[in-house]
């Protein structure tokens, strides 16, 4: 929702892809500066000055409050690599939390009245890509490439077909789940300030009182709570499929 | 030409309505996963975090059929492959 409509009311319900606001041709291929690009880019300024900021001047003994908040995430997100991985996975820590405050961020932009970086489908693809890379890099890297082979093959290779489809479809769920939870969440809520303007005219309002506070129970949900868990479950998936590729069979 | 958009239409309406029925079966599906969290967490309380945890991993998978059919619904309604068919 755009600040002007906060006098007028939404008053129809137009739902989009992310505006393209520049396009590059290069050899051929339209390369679209969208929306979700300038956004993420933003995203990544504004947590790289922070992380910056926080781990400037560090002391062995903390005495500032904001090394001490910054040990306290890396040794919280170490426990959760811990409980979920084991030890042996300590280096798989930076992408797994870059992964979770990205998403985590970019689901909270429309606290902001922006478009929510995690509701265009080729982000949260994109991460779920990575994701299938270093599922089968570790495959390989487990059982060699022959094994790695022999691995679609199991338990006998009638079962090819099946196993080849249950491995592509695992980035496509991971990408269409995340997509899915944040596009649905900022449609219902464009259609609840919808719904709002309208019973506000019907009752003969010309400003849309209802539509302040309201919204803003269900906001909570769509966005706080919608937003944290599906960062939370998609870095919780991404270790398990990593976890258990990394099983010897 | 204009009876054919109309049926078209009427059709991806009725098609996106369809598609959301795939609502139901995650819905029973999250409802026995929670509901056995929450006897599992009645018998032993202490092991609620991670119970939790395993709760919300296994929900958040059965919710992807329901999210597939949210996308198909998506798909037919704002972006209506069908009407450039014509």
């Amino acid at each position: 929702m755009k600040v002007s409509d906060f006098f007028r009311g939404v008053t129809e319900i137009d739902v989009k892809g992310p505006h393209v606001i520049k396009s590059f041709d290069i050899g051929g291929i339209t390369i679209n500066l969208t929306e979700t690009i300038v956004l993420g880019w933003f995203l990544i300024a504004i947590i790289a000055l922070v992380l910056w900021l926080m781990t400037r001047n560090m002391e062995k003994v903390p005495t500032k409050k904001r090394q001490i908040v910054a040990e306290w995430i890396v040794s919280a997100l170490n426990d959760l690599l811990d409980d979920t991985m084991g030890k042996s996975f300590r280096w798989f820590t930076p992408y797994v939390a870059t992964i979770f405050i990205f998403s985590l961020l970019g689901s909270l932009l429309s606290l902001f009245g922006l478009r929510p970086m995690t509701a265009d489908f080729n982000v949260t693809f994109c991460w779920a890509l990575m994701t299938f890379v270093m599922i089968q890099y570790t495959k390989i890297k487990t059982n060699g490439f022959l094994g790695y082979l022999k691995g679609f093959c199991a338990p006998f290779p009638v079962m090819l077909p099946m196993n080849l489809v249950s491995e592509v479809s695992t980035p496509i769920s991971m990408g269409f789940r995340h997509f899915g939870n944040v596009a649905g969440g900022m449609i219902i809520s464009s259609l609840i300030y919808f719904a709002l303007t309208g019973i506000s005219t019907a009752i003969g309002l010309s400003v849309p009182v209802l539509s302040i506070g309201i919204p803003a129970v269900l906001s909570a949900y769509f966005d706080l709570f919608s937003g944290f868990m599906q960062a939370f479950i998609f870095v919780m998936l991404t270790m398990i499929y990593i976890a258990s590729a990394a099983e010897k069979d | 030409m204009e009876l054919a958009r109309a049926i078209v239409l009427a059709a991806s309406a009725i098609g996106a309505g369809l598609a959301m029925i795939s609502g139901v079966g995650p819905g029973i599906g999250e409802g026995y996963a929670v509901g056995k969290a929450c006897e599992s967490i009645g018998r032993q309380p202490e092991s609620s975090g991670k119970v939790t945890k395993t709760m919300f991993i296994g929900c958040a998978v059965a919710e992807s059929t329901g999210i597939y059919g949210f996308v198909v619904a998506l798909i037919l309604l704002f972006i209506n492959p069908f009407i450039n068919m014509l």
